[in-house]
């Protein structure tokens, strides 16, 4: 067994200086090909959003990464280290933290965390400064049993748990489904902390708005990846001029808007409706306006039509779109 | 118009604590209701006390017309309920789930068979129907669960995170078979962790510590609060004091 929470040897050769690398891994679980070579880098202190829905393959790519699962074929190193070869010294070194709530409910918050520091041959005290700015939170309720948590109070003692040992790395998956809005809010500020302090992170989620608390994403679906990259350049390479599009009657909206010969695609987004139009070499302004006159004839009232700038789940509909979309109209 | 949903200083106790602090509202017919709120709020004790599971510890309820405490039979049968944990029979295949839930509706087999055919149709499962529900990719079973909880025709269906972990298209897709339902005059009680979902409610409501904080139409919402998005007033609510901003942006 390697020394536990060894303070971080410096990624071995091979791998170059990434905290992370994955080559062409594929996994297959029967008829499900859960991972489709996947391949993707980490830098060092990089704050990294693995970005899709459930089946995407994030949790069977989460465990490759942890050494509990061997992937098909590609490879793989975390901190420089062979998920296969290397195992044990990586186990001891990176801090992981499984989707569905991990932790013993029948035991209290301290004795939870005691028992993860335990498992690594050290302690909560030893910890104690890895774990400060979360632990903090929730010491206030330490002899309540993990059970009886609230949703977000859970996600921090899990949190916790993966970083009593003081790992080099963090690989976190879905910390933040089925946590309401506010508390996911926090948990990612509470990343962004952690990042500060140089520590690599790897976070999966299925919140698309989530990306853009992220340095760089991977946007993933059926296994594949449909792009890396920092969240703002994948919105910028959408290729359609984008417009939020608001009427009395939104679903009359939706409808009318189908008959519209120009539309590339049509999609509800909060209060209002985004539109991208098919047409290249057509200003937005008179795009707009024809879209207005169009609405008007069909009498569709109280309507505004703005230009506005694509966001990382308007990419991620367009790039999983079109895979399957067979022709677009490509302009 | 009469109430679906007729809720009326709807309270639950466990021990000394109060889960459900005596709620009032009323929920018109083809309505698609909102109930939003923080993790822990209230909202999953009271919607068990709304489909007669949970008996309340004082006020009163009634949905499609019925009491929910003193005809709780009769509520179950003209409801609808999707979950996103427990939905279908994984082992089973969409015949056989479509099938069984007909079953337990006290649908004849006749009527039964026709919906089946209906329902396939809408959902094009015309080469799915033989193949087991685990097979299939998530969107199409949350699809199917949906069609399968408005088997019976309910007069009002409860949506409890429906689309948790849906890919974006297939959560839309979802959103536009609620409209549907909804123009067919069905009342769609639905919660959701995605703020932008309560954007595509005719109203909504926010629970804070077992009380509603904030009722009324999206809009009404945001301008009681003056918050220029749904996020803003949640924030408000939830964590009075502090800055409703990204602070780490």
């Amino acid at each position: 067994m390697s020394t536990p929470g060894a303070s971080g040897a410096p990624g071995v050769d091979g791998a170059g200086s990434g905290a992370l690398s994955v080559n062409g891994v594929s996994k297959r679980f029967g008829e499900i090909m859960a991972l489709d070579d996947v391949s993707f880098e980490v830098r060092p202190a990089e704050l990294f959003g693995l970005v899709g829905p459930d089946g995407a393959g994030k949790t069977t790519l989460f465990r490759i990464l942890a050494t509990l699962l061997i992937p098909d074929s590609g490879s793989a190193t975390v901190l420089g280290l062979d998920v296969i070869a290397d195992l044990w010294a990586i186990r001891a070194r990176v801090g992981y933290m499984p989707g569905r709530f991990s932790l013993y409910p029948d035991l209290s918050v301290e004795e939870n965390l005691s028992f993860f520091a335990s498992v690594f041959g050290t302690s909560i005290e030893e910890g104690r400064a890895a774990i400060a700015p979360i632990y903090n939170q929730i010491e206030p309720f330490r002899d309540r049993r993990a059970g009886a948590l609230s949703g977000g109070m859970k996600q921090k003692l899990a949190l916790c748990c993966a970083l009593v040992h003081r790992p080099d790395i963090l690989l976190l998956d879905e910390p933040t489904t089925g946590v309401d809005a506010v508390s996911r809010r926090e948990f990612w500020d509470l990343l962004s902390t952690l990042k500060a302090s140089g520590l690599p992170i790897v976070v999966s989620t299925a919140y698309m708005e989530e990306a853009t608390r992220c340095d760089r994403v991977a946007l993933m679906q059926k296994g594949r990846v449909l792009a890396v990259d920092e969240p703002a350049a994948i919105a910028s390479r959408y290729p359609h001029p984008l417009f939020a599009v608001h009427a009395r009657e939104r679903h009359a909206l939706l409808q009318v808007l189908r008959d519209y010969p120009h539309a590339a695609s049509i999609y509800p987004f909060g209060a209002s409706v985004h539109y991208s139009d098919a047409r290249s070499g057509v200003s937005a302004a008179s795009i707009a306006d024809d879209l207005r006159g169009f609405l008007a004839t069909r009498s569709v009232t109280d309507v505004s039509v703005e230009p506005i700038a694509p966001g990382v789940e308007d990419a991620f509909m367009e790039l999983m779109g079109a895979p399957e979309g067979a022709v677009r109209a490509a302009a | 118009m009469s109430s679906a949903i007729e809720v009326r200083g709807l309270t639950r106790r466990f021990g000394d604590f109060t889960a459900v602090d005596s709620i009032t509202f009323d929920i018109q017919a083809g309505e698609v209701f909102g109930f939003l709120g923080a993790n822990g709020a209230g909202k999953t004790t009271a919607i068990k006390m709304l489909i007669g599971l949970l008996a309340p510890t004082s006020g009163n309820a009634s949905v499609a017309g019925f009491d929910v405490v003193r005809n709780a039979d009769e509520v179950r049968r003209h409801i609808g309920y999707m979950s996103q944990r427990f939905s279908l029979y994984e082992d089973l295949t969409v015949r056989e789930n479509i099938t069984l839930y007909g079953g337990i509706y006290g649908l004849t087999d006749a009527e039964i068979r026709d919906r089946a055919t209906a329902l396939i149709r809408e959902l094009q499962l015309d080469d799915a129907i033989d193949a087991r529900v685990a097979s299939l990719p998530l969107g199409w079973k949350q699809k199917l669960a949906f069609s399968v909880a408005m088997l019976h025709r309910p007069t009002v269906v409860f949506l409890d995170e429906p689309t948790g972990g849906v890919d974006p298209i297939t959560r839309r897709q979802f959103w536009e078979m609620i409209y549907g339902e909804a123009e067919r005059g069905t009342t769609v009680f639905v919660t959701t962790h995605y703020l932008d979902e309560a954007e595509y409610c005719d109203r909504i409501s926010i629970m804070v510590d077992g009380r509603i904080a904030a009722m009324g139409t999206p809009g009404e919402v945001k301008q009681k609060f003056s918050a220029e998005s749904l996020d803003e007033v949640f924030v408000q609510l939830v964590r009075p004091g502090s800055t409703p901003t990204l602070q780490h942006g």
